[in-house]
């Protein structure tokens, strides 16, 4: 992977990752003039249409609520549906923001800084609606909160050996540790914004959260250290999240969901279907918001490049499944498999293969690699790849397995899709919402990485 | 049921009944209406009581009718007169005085009754006509469950699906609640007064005007009435309609033995039985009790006989037919033949046997081989063979058969002939053409329908509607108000047999008193009640009406006697005496010319399909179509729910261009009817069937909705009264399109991709039935093997799994030291018949959800029975596997629920904690047999509230969001613990049953302690045949299986194997 460490060899140009030219103090301006300028026409469209989602997403839950999970097409045998399949895609894709924040900060990947805010937040929201999904799909929601262990007149723990219980944890620690990296990193930036907000208001609202930041050394090394300490932390977590999520099929005994791969390649697949959907949604916005200067050809490349490896990876997987199938000698296993590729639902599989295997091999090619349009070609047939996976493994796993006589066929119904459709909704209006009023790109760490700021007092937090 | 009264007014669907414009609100009927309302559906509300289109009409409107109907040219004045005086009198509804009702606690408790304890009569209930003995289990005045009765010989303990579902026909809420008059509810006084007039009328000619139909009667009770009332009505004339009845049965009795004879057989002493179409086991009035008599010669397992019976060899049972059978589903052998080749098979079987003569039959070569194979086992075993057939036979192959058994000496051993049961034996066909033809000439004045409904069942050229309006007073009396009740002057109201006296016979002549356990939940009026009231005894009670016969009859200490006959369930000795009949020859030479006949003539009508009506295995006649257990129990073979079709072979298909569940209109003659096929393995090519009772138009009252109530087509539109059972040459033309069939078993063959039937008639590689078969065997699921394979080696069924060792587990070895719960489930002899699907469903309270949910794929059977098709997949054997809860000891249910919901007892069951449960479904994800069942909507809540009174008390009722599956029946254990303790004894051995083995006719199942050797089942698990499903996974089930094993003869085995080895090449191919 690249790094901007200057090595005495002749390398190959890269980039910047700053375009020339740009000042701390351009780099100020630039950024929160998108948060404090009027608000651009375009946003209200787009934020209108968001809402309007969101709105279908309550109609979905008002109506599950009421009538009962038998809205949706879940059935015997197929008990999960829709339900886990956008759990699973969505805290996927709320992989990337961690491994952007935590894991290249560590690694000291610089460019990594002027993506990591906005990945940051996209976690949040993708967890956000991952979260929703385990209660919804519940048979009675109500009593969700049956699954945290809280002392009560039952005298009852939550059953430990369940992975439901497992994800409880998991992903309730992950929002946790989300929330908390990425509001620690926007303390310096809120303050700027209070400082610069001209209405009162504005002051006010972006004063409270930046906790009387300052700027003063004493402030910058507690920062840093926090910083630090809470990168440490969710570093681990990239990987144990989905590695607890690929539990759920693992521990079961279901063929197609019985295999020890499921970690490794849930975790990459994580990462690869973050990172398509970074670019899904950075790539116009950096249009919109004209901040070519600041993501530049450079991120693409960079992000084109984890994609590819990941994406590999995850072919890797699929590969080995096949081959286990086989190698092990488990009919059971044989049959789920061949069942996968030749089976009723073997349009999936071959889309799948399509998305996420044949479309993503052209980011061998630089141009494609740095071409916005062919990076947003790519990203979305890895959106869609990444929701066919997740699918291929809940549905058809389920959906032939021991006993003949109980084999059955899925399809979602339009509740399904208006709850799927919802929450993107809810993701898009959060995102809206966070582009117009928070920084997207980190104000104090973009100025670090103005050429003019190297070796100056400012250090880059490290 | 309530509300849908102010529904279906509202929708018009009875505008013909709304009245004239402008007519008054009758109050004074509404109060009638009111008053007659009683029971639990009290007080709901006065609109829902009052039902009537009036109030339907009062409700259309914003305001009452009065109120509307000002007069004209109304002034201000007027109005603000009005509008006071309104106002003062609305304050006026406060002073009105509650009535005072006293409630009473029992100041002295009724004899017997402790309350949470049930009680158990005995009584009967009849199916067409014929009784089988059930003890019925009533709660606090409510009865809940039919169990079979032990002492009763068509029972033995045992029933069929139509006796487990008959509590929920007492509470069907689509059930008729009121006389009508032209549709308007009146009284039964209004009913009497008129009636009385007429017949006064009549009662000066002798009756000649008075017209009787019932179905089939064996009541004796009903006999001395008719009699009766033939004393005050000399000329009157008494027909009879049994849609489904044997007539065909009759009628070659007729010919054979020149009088009527009521065939029997006596499967326990059959060595051999060759089934020549017949679905014996399960659609004849003594089908409950020959499924036990056929199991008893059919168990290899080994440490059978049950109670001291000397253990009999095993016997060999060949099936040859068109048609998909349960008896094939338990058969040695199965060959299957177009029609023609069937009968030509019994015909060269005559022949062979030097029954019959005439001209030698051609058949295909595998036919031949199989015939000189049956030939030679049935005359080796000479009074110890049986050829069964059945009612649809013709009457001419039924007369070869009595030749053939005759012959073979099987008369007075495996045959016996009775006199008849039924009273009085007509021609059903005759006797209702009669009554035609006197209605259309002019000669019915009053027509007395009792528990029928001709307008719907009669064949379709009799024009019996046409007829019936000729009628001057028609007079319907039955359960449900329904397409001939529509069209006739009255109805009564029938009381379920539940809740009225009367007597009935059983296929065998053994009489039993039947005692009702709750008062008529809608004043019903029994058939006696109706008789005694034609026969000017007016007031008389049902309970006097059956004593009075009784009396004089059971002689001596008569109250002794009416005592023991009650508690018995049957009154001892009244069997029907045996007839000592022969066939007559001359009988035999004309019905094997018959026979040729038609050989000749199918066979030169090559493009022609031969439809063959049935009886519907779950809704019969029809007359269960608004049972919903009934409608929604899987029908052996086709696993289809809620519909009937066209069902045909995949060569017809093919032949005929004809789709998986395309519409079709098929001819017969000039009559069409529009159906929908449905392509089954199994049924032999030039053949379909299509059963009877749908595609009713009026299937009571209450709940029309088509979900609930099925929707399918009907095949009495088709049934002329010459093709009673089979139309020898309809055209069936392909509609195109799809109509949506449920099916609980491989439903998506369509959306697999099958479709796919070959030009050859082939069904394809990909489709699910056929993958799942394939597959079912592949994996061992259910296993089967012959008595020759297993006499070489005991151990060969435990061979074909492979069980991990006990240690292959994380978790410590848990020890079970007091009950371990088990159940062993013998597939030798499952013939699919059903009951204990709708047992368990009437024991656990178990919802039925419709049609469309079925679509879903959420059926809620505790207990399903898999239907797989083994071998040759165009002419495959058909096994059945009934599939409970395994109770794994090592249950992957459990480690997966979040909340442990499901968890272990020390007594080895995976129990499910319904307060606890979630509903997060990973269980029945995790579940590798799949017999967990979700609420996914409000599946009970939804249910009428008169079905509440069926619930069992001692089962919770599941709300939605929530999982359940089989338990073993735990209530019934913690009853059965809960009685040792109390009385300080162990549970004594082989006592307690589930629901599913208690009606298991076959005594398939058995259920016990598995710590105990003392116990069946204990002993069933230790036998060599025994297997778990699955086993490799190291579940431990705690049900397990006994393999079959078929009783082959070696010349046929090799001809299948032969097959068998090129399907498999074939198979191969198609995978490698």
């Amino acid at each position: 992977m690249a790094t901007l460490d200057d090595a005495p060899l002749a390398k190959p140009y890269r980039p910047p990752v700053v375009a020339p030219g740009h000042t701390p103090a351009t780099v100020t301006d630039k950024i929160s003039s998108v948060v404090l300028q009027r608000t651009p026409k375009w946003w209200y469209p787009a934020f209108g249409i968001s809402f309007l989602l969101l709105m279908i997403l309550l109609m979905a839950m008002t109506k599950l609520f009421l009538t009962g999970i038998g809205i949706w097409g879940v059935n015997q045998p197929i008990g999960w549906g829709f339900a886990i399949i956008n759990f699973v895609w969505w805290i996927g894709i709320g992989h990337a923001g961690t491994l952007i924040s935590a894991i290249l900060l560590l690694l000291r990947q610089e460019w990594r800084t002027s993506i990591n805010r906005f990945a940051e937040a996209m976690t949040l929201f993708a967890v956000a609606c991952a979260g929703l999904y385990p209660v919804l799909h519940l048979g009675r929601p109500w009593l969700a909160y049956w699954l945290l262990p809280y002392p009560n007149t039952m005298g009852l723990w939550p059953q430990f050996r369940s992975p439901l219980i497992w994800d409880v944890f998991a992903v309730s620690t992950y929002a946790t540790v989300s929330f908390l990296f990425w509001y620690t990193g926007l303390v310096p930036d809120l303050a700027t914004l209070r400082d610069r907000a001209k209405h009162k208001l504005a002051k006010i609202l972006y004063g409270i959260p930046a906790m009387g930041w300052r700027g003063s050394a004493k402030h910058w090394h507690n920062y840093e250290v926090a910083y630090l300490l809470l990168a440490g932390l969710s570093t681990p977590l990239v990987l144990s999240v989905h590695t607890v999520v690929s539990f759920d099929f693992t521990i079961g005994i279901i063929p197609g969901w019985h295999a020890t791969i499921f970690p490794p390649y849930f975790v990459a697949g994580a990462i690869y279907a973050g990172f398509a959907m970074v670019l899904t949604l950075t790539l116009p916005l950096r249009a919109a918001f004209g901040l070519q200067d600041f993501i530049t050809q450079r991120h693409l490349q960079n992000m084109g490049k984890v994609m590819l490896a990941t994406g590999l990876i995850v072919v890797y997987g699929y590969a080995m499944e096949f081959f286990f199938a086989w190698y092990g000698g488990n009919h059971y296993e044989r049959f789920a498999f061949l069942n996968r590729a030749t089976g009723p639902y073997r349009w999936f599989w071959a889309s799948l293969l399509l998305c996420n295997f044949l479309v993503p091999q052209l980011l061998w090619i630089r141009k494609v690699r740095s071409s916005p349009f062919g990076l947003f070609f790519v990203s979305m047939f890895i959106n869609v790849g990444m929701w066919l996976e997740r699918f291929v493994i809940v549905v058809t796993s389920l959906h032939r397995d021991f006993v003949p006589s109980s084999w059955g066929m899925y399809r979602g119904t339009i509740w399904d899709w208006a709850t799927f459709i919802g929450t993107i909704g809810l993701f898009l209006s959060l995102l809206f919402l966070f582009v117009r009023l928070l920084p997207l790109i980190s104000i104090f760490e973009m100025r670090t990485l103005v050429p003019d700021a190297k070796g100056s007092s400012t250090e880059m937090p490290r | 049921m309530d509300s849908d009264h102010g529904v279906k007014g509202k929708c018009g669907v009875e505008a013909s009944r709304r009245p004239e414009a402008g007519a008054p609100l009758d109050l004074e009927e509404l109060r009638e209406r009111l008053r007659r309302k009683r029971g639990p559906e009290l007080w709901r509300s006065l609109e829902e009581l009052a039902g009537t289109p009036e109030f339907a009409d009062m409700l259309h409107r914003e305001f009452p009718r009065q109120a509307s109907e000002w007069p004209e040219g109304v002034s201000r004045r007027n109005f603000l007169q009005l509008a006071s005086a309104s106002l003062a009198l609305a304050g006026l509804t406060g002073c009105t005085k509650q009535p005072i009702e006293k409630i009473v606690p029992y100041v002295r408790k009724p004899e017997q009754l402790i309350p949470g304890k049930p009680l158990f009569f005995a009584t009967a209930l009849t199916h067409g006509g014929y009784a089988t003995g059930v003890l019925a289990e009533s709660h606090m005045g409510r009865p809940t469950k039919i169990e079979g009765n032990p002492d009763h010989p068509a029972s033995l303990g045992a029933t069929d699906v139509f006796a487990q579902a008959a509590v929920l026909t007492l509470y069907d809420p689509a059930r008729s609640q009121a006389i009508t008059h032209g549709g308007r509810t009146t009284t039964w006084s209004a009913f009497t007064t008129e009636l009385g007039e007429q017949l006064r009328a009549q009662e000066a000619l002798g009756g000649t005007g008075i017209r009787l139909l019932t179905g089939t009667v064996t009541s004796p009770t009903l006999a001395e009435q008719i009699q009766q009332l033939r004393t005050r009505f000399p000329r009157m004339a008494w027909h009879r309609w049994e849609p489904a009845g044997e007539r065909q049965s009759f009628v070659a009795s007729l010919r054979a033995f020149g009088r009527p004879v009521e065939t029997r057989y006596d499967f326990t002493k059959a060595d051999v039985v060759l089934a020549i179409d017949s679905d014996v086991l399960t659609r004849s009035a003594g089908s409950t009790r020959y499924q036990r008599d056929f199991a008893s010669r059919r168990y290899v397992r080994s440490n059978q006989p049950r109670a001291n019976q000397p253990q009999q060899p095993v016997s060999r049972v060949y099936c040859v037919e068109s048609l998909p059978t349960n008896t094939s589903t338990v058969a040695d052998h199965r060959l299957q033949l177009a029609p023609a080749d069937v009968e030509a098979f019994v015909l060269a079987l005559a022949q062979g046997l030097g029954v019959a003569g005439g001209a030698p039959q051609t058949l295909p070569q595998k036919a031949v081989e199989w015939l000189k194979a049956v030939t030679a086992d049935l005359q080796a075993a000479p009074g110890r063979s049986l050829v069964v057939g059945d009612e649809y036979l013709s009457p001419a192959m039924q007369v070869l058969l009595h030749g053939i058994n005759q012959r073979l000496g099987a008369v007075g051993s495996t045959v016996l002939y009775s006199e008849p049961v039924e009273v009085d034996p007509v021609d059903h066909l005759v006797s209702l053409t009669g009554l035609v033809q006197d209605m259309n000439a002019g000669r019915v004045e009053i027509l007395v329908m009792l528990g029928v409904n001709p307008v719907y069942t009669a064949p379709a050229d009799l024009g019996f509607a046409a007829a019936l309006a000729k009628v001057p007073l028609r007079i319907h009396h039955g359960l449900y108000e329904d397409e001939t009740s529509e069209r006739c002057h009255w109805h009564i109201p029938a009381a379920h047999e539940l809740e009225s006296w009367g007597d009935a016979r059983a296929f065998d002549g053994t009489v039993s008193i039947i005692q009702p356990l709750i008062e008529p939940l809608f004043e019903g009026k029994s058939v006696h009640e109706l008789l005694a009231l034609l026969a000017k005894q007016p007031g008389v009670t049902g309970y006097d009406i059956v004593r009075q016969h009784w009396q004089p009859l059971l002689g001596g200490d008569f109250e002794a006697a009416w005592h023991k006959a009650l508690h018995d369930g049957l009154l001892p000795d009244t069997q029907a005496a045996p007839a000592g009949v022969a066939v007559a020859g001359g009988a035999v030479q004309q019905a094997a010319a018959e026979v040729a006949g038609s050989v000749a003539r199918t066979r030169a009508q090559q493009d022609q399909v031969r439809l063959c009506f049935r009886p519907d295995p779950t809704i019969w006649d029809g007359r269960h179509a608004t049972n919903v257990w009934l409608q929604e129990l899987p029908k052996p073979i086709t696993k289809l729910v809620w519909d009937n079709a066209v069902i045909i072979g995949p060569v017809t298909a093919a032949k005929l261009e004809l789709a998986h569940e395309e519409p079709v209109e098929v001819t017969w003659k000039d009559r069409k009817l529009r159906a929908a096929v449905w392509v089954q393995p199994g049924v032999a090519p030039g053949v379909a069937s299509l059963s009877l009772g749908y595609g009713r138009t009026r299937k009571g009252d209450g709940d029309q909705d088509e979900e609930k109530t099925g929707q399918g087509f009907n095949a009495y539109a088709l049934r002329t009264s010459d093709a009673l059972w089979t139309a020898p040459g309809v055209t069936i033309r392909g509609l195109g399109g799809r109509y949506v069939f449920a099916c609980t078993q491989n439903h998506h063959a369509i959306e697999s991709g099958i479709q796919s039937i070959s030009p050859q008639g082939e069904i394809s590689e990909d489709s699910e039935v056929r993958k799942a078969s394939e597959e079912a065997e592949r994996r061992h699921i259910l296993r089967v093997g012959t008595l020759r394979e297993m006499r070489a080696d005991p151990d060969f069924i435990e061979k074909e799994g492979e069980e991990p060792p006990a240690e292959m587990t994380m978790y410590p070895r848990y020890e079970y030291k007091g009950h371990a719960w088990g159940m062993a489930i013998d597939l030798n002899v499952c013939t699919g018949c059903s009951s204990c699907v709708v047992a368990c469903q009437a024991e656990n309270n178990i919802p039925v959800v419709g049609k469309e949910q079925v679509l879903r794929g959420r059926e809620m059977h505790w207990l399903r029975i898999d239907r797989y098709f083994y071998g040759d997949f165009e002419e495959p054997a058909i096994h059945n596997q009934p599939v409970p809860c395994m109770q794994c000891e090592n249950a992957p249910c459990e480690v997966v629920c979040p909340v442990a919901a499901t968890s272990h007892s020390d007594e080895g069951l995976n129990d499910m904690v319904y307060n606890r449960c979630v509903g997060t479904r990973y269980c029945s994800n995790n579940c590798p047999y799949k017999v967990r069942r979700f609420n996914f909507l409000r599946f009970s809540e939804r249910e009428s509230p008169l079905y509440r009174m069926l619930y069992n008390p001692d089962v919770t009722v599941r709300m939605r969001g929530v999982m359940e599956k089989c338990t073993y029946c735990v209530q019934r254990i913690e009853q059965a613990k809960i009685e040792s303790k109390v009385e300080s004894q162990p549970i004594p051995p082989n006592r307690l049953q589930t629901a599913c083995q208690q009606a298991c006719p076959t005594q398939a199942i058995a259920f016990g302690d598995i710590n105990d050797g003392e116990w069946d089942v204990t002993r069933w698990k230790a036998d060599k045949l025994n297997y778990a499903m699955l086993e490799e996974l190291n579940t431990r089930p705690r049900t397990t299986y006994l393999a079959k094993v078929r009783n082959t003869h070696p010349a046929i085995d090799a001809i299948e194997a032969i097959e068998q080895r090129g399907a498999a090449e074939r198979t191969d191919d198609g995978h490698s």
